[in-house]
């Protein structure tokens, strides 16, 4: 059973359909770039997967290890292992990250009937990460994302994503924002966290980032449809001739 | 117009409820005189109501509709059931001192309390001491207003504090209100003054014991803060959800003093927390929060007024309004700056969350400035909880209410961290959760 299943996926916002039809399938242990111009519909797709409000789904389904995603809220697919690293991650004056952290994380795990990290085991574990991560224990304190720069909010994903273990990854663009060593750290970060178990589906405009993390598939969108679908080669094709010969499609 | 005519019916009962009361009101000569005047101001004008400017928002004869009758004096099992709602309220190594009722009770109250503390009822005091010199505790009351003269014509107990000069204390003090009676009201009266040089911490909780339903708690706190002393001030409202609580603190800052105060309601239908804070030497600082946690159709209504008397005085006012259901919260904050009051600096910001369509929020600032080198400011807002920042937790696996909880105690922290103590702000922050618990 593949681990996501888009069948047909139609979405409007507002009166206006952004996806006419999508479909995309991705198995366990596979790394899946989307690629495509603004507007593409790009970022609609994560967050109909991620369950943001505000769109409607007028047809298709998205089957998430074989159970219909659609139905379920946002913290139910959380648990269930999707995982959305936001293009713009939201800062939280008030809550301090380490608070979130532990509240999110055994949130899933209650949810899952999995018991509760204690204390001690839980600041052990942040800690490991967040130190593979070049994360600051003082960043920790601080009020979610809250005087971060945009690199530090993007480790700040990476580092949910260590520590929540999602079986799928969804990186919305994800080199947004960055510098080079910025983006290198974060996808090493990234790279980590590839294993057969786990699947990533990774949203970018610029085929910039898929020098750090390789994709085994790329799939070209425009106009609300994936149009094309190829290895890594196809990200440098489009790399040198641009966008252009898909809006026509 | 014969003032008799318009509300002879609410007067007479009045009348009945002081004359009813009587024998049970400590004091004598002076005192007597005291409340009886009192008494007279408050029957001449009636509770208030809509076209009482202060009391527009909060219009206690739609309200409160009428003062019930005095409760009784609490006996073993209202004590006993008082017990129990101090071991599920007061936690913390503060020294507690418990009023059920109304009447100090010292068996559930700790006993010896830190040098340089005296701790006194105010029913002791005004039966056994110096009468004539001791009148003064029911009459020293530096703002006029009816519920204050009601207060000061009813008041059948409190506590008395006295710290010493320089005296440094090192545990709170915690007022304990208990109700254990249902439909009738309480009235108390408590004074605390800090000597020059002291450094205290006063709470006050307001709690009712198992089963009891619609009382009123009518309570006035009266605090003198000596020069270079400080002063930290929590009180915690969580009266029974068809209780009334109608509140006053009247404060004097000295020179080079501090006070920093939170007022936290979550409880009664119906409350008010006015709070008189007058600068009366130089060189101090007010910080003056509250926060408004309601839901249902609760009433909730907090009018701060903050007198600059004199110059280089500064103060801060950060007002939390947490609003759900039917609620309604009511924040008035007035900051007067007398004419010599240079130098003065004050702030106010409010803001409001609105959890549903039915919630109402009213905000009143005022500003009377007579001082014309003086920075002062106010803001507010009003608005509901940020949907993206909702997805955001809601996306990392918090359920909805998880989600609101967190950005709730998020928007209210900025209230409560001025609350410096780890242990005492943890106090505040179990009575959030309390409110966000029982939420559900």
């Amino acid at each position: 059973m593949p681990l996501l299943e888009v069948k047909d996926l139609q979405v409007r916002v507002e009166e206006r359909e952004i996806l006419h039809g999508l479909s995309l399938t991705v198995n366990k242990g596979e790394v899946h770039a989307i690629m495509g111009p603004n507007g593409s519909g790009k970022s609609t797709l994560s967050h109909v997967i991620a369950g943001k409000p505000g769109y409607e789904v007028t047809g298709g389904q998205i089957l998430f290890k074989g159970e219909d995603l659609l139905e379920m809220e946002p913290d139910e697919r959380a648990a269930k292992g999707v995982f959305l690293a936001f293009q713009y991650p939201v800062e939280i004056p008030g809550v301090a990250t380490m608070t979130f952290l532990r509240t999110a994380l055994n949130a899933q795990r209650k949810a899952r009937g999995e018991s509760e990290y204690s204390t001690p085991n839980f600041l052990k574990k942040v800690r490991e990460v967040a130190a593979s991560l070049n994360i600051p224990q003082d960043m920790l304190r601080r009020g979610i994302n809250v005087g971060f720069s945009g690199g530090e909010k993007k480790r700040n994903e990476v580092l949910q994503m260590a520590l929540f273990e999602p079986s799928l990854c969804i990186l919305d663009e994800m080199d947004s924002g960055l510098d080079i060593d910025a983006l290198r750290v974060a996808a090493d970060g990234v790279n980590a966290l590839r294993s057969p178990d786990r699947a990533m589906v990774v949203i970018t405009h610029y085929q910039r980032l898929l020098n750090y993390i390789v994709p085994d598939v790329v799939h070209v969108m425009s106009k609300g449809r994936v149009v094309k679908s190829g290895n890594k080669d196809l990200a440098l094709e489009l790399e040198a001739s641009g966008y252009a010969q898909f809006e026509e499609a | 117009m014969d003032v008799a005519l318009v509300k002879p019916a609410t007067e007479r009962a009045t009348r009945e409820l002081f004359a009813a009361a009587r024998d049970r009101l400590p004091g004598s000569g002076p005192v007597s005189e005291a409340r009886q005047a009192a008494f007279d101001d408050f029957a001449r004008r009636g509770l208030p109501y809509r076209r009482i400017e202060e009391w527009k928002y909060t219009d206690l004869r739609t309200l409160l509709r009428e003062i019930a009758p005095l409760a009784a004096a609490p006996d073993q099992a209202a004590l006993a059931s008082a017990a129990k709602a101090v071991t599920a309220y007061v936690a913390g190594d503060a020294y507690k001192l418990v009023l059920v009722d109304g009447v100090f009770a010292p068996q559930l109250s700790d006993q010896t309390p830190e040098t340089g503390v005296e701790v006194r009822a105010l029913r002791d005091i005004l039966e056994n001491n110096d009468v004539a010199a001791r009148a003064d505790l029911l009459t020293t009351t530096a703002a006029s207003d009816t519920m204050i003269s009601l207060n000061t014509a009813m008041a059948t107990d409190g506590i008395v504090i006295d710290v010493a000069e320089n005296a440094k204390l090192t545990r709170p003090l915690h007022i304990v209100h208990i109700a254990t009676q249902s439909s009738t009201a309480a009235f108390t009266r408590s004074l605390l003054r800090l000597a020059n040089g002291a450094q205290a911490t006063l709470v006050e909780s307001f709690v009712a014991a198992e089963g009891a339903a619609a009382y009123q708690a009518h309570d006035s706190v009266v605090l003198w803060i000596g020069d270079d002393a400080g002063l930290q001030h929590v009180r915690l409202v969580e009266d029974a959800r068809d209780a009334a609580n109608i509140s006053t603190a009247i404060v004097t800052v000295g020179a080079k003093a501090t006070f920093n105060s939170l007022n936290l309601t979550s409880g009664a239908a119906v409350s008010r927390y006015q709070g008189f804070i007058k600068f009366s030497g130089e060189g101090s600082h007010a910080d003056v929060n509250g926060v408004n946690l309601l839901n249902g159709r609760q009433h909730g209504d907090t009018t701060l007024v903050l007198d600059h008397a004199v110059p280089h005085c500064s103060s801060n006012e950060v007002f939390r309004a947490v609003l759900d259901d039917q609620a309604h919260s009511v924040f008035q904050g007035k900051i007067i700056v007398r004419p010599d009051a240079q130098k003065t600096d004050g702030r106010m910001m409010t803001r409001a969350l609105l959890l549903s369509d039915g919630a109402e929020a009213d905000n009143k600032p005022e500003l009377e400035i007579f001082a014309d080198d003086v920075s002062c400011g106010h803001g507010a807002t009003i608005g509901a909880l940020d949907e993206s920042l909702l997805f955001y937790l809601r996306a990392r696996g918090l359920s909805e209410k998880e989600a609101q909880a967190l950005l709730i105690q998020a928007f209210v922290g900025e209230a409560i961290e001025s609350v410096a103590d780890d242990g005492l702000r943890d106090v505040v922050i179990g009575a959030a959760e309390r409110w966000l618990a029982a939420r559900g």
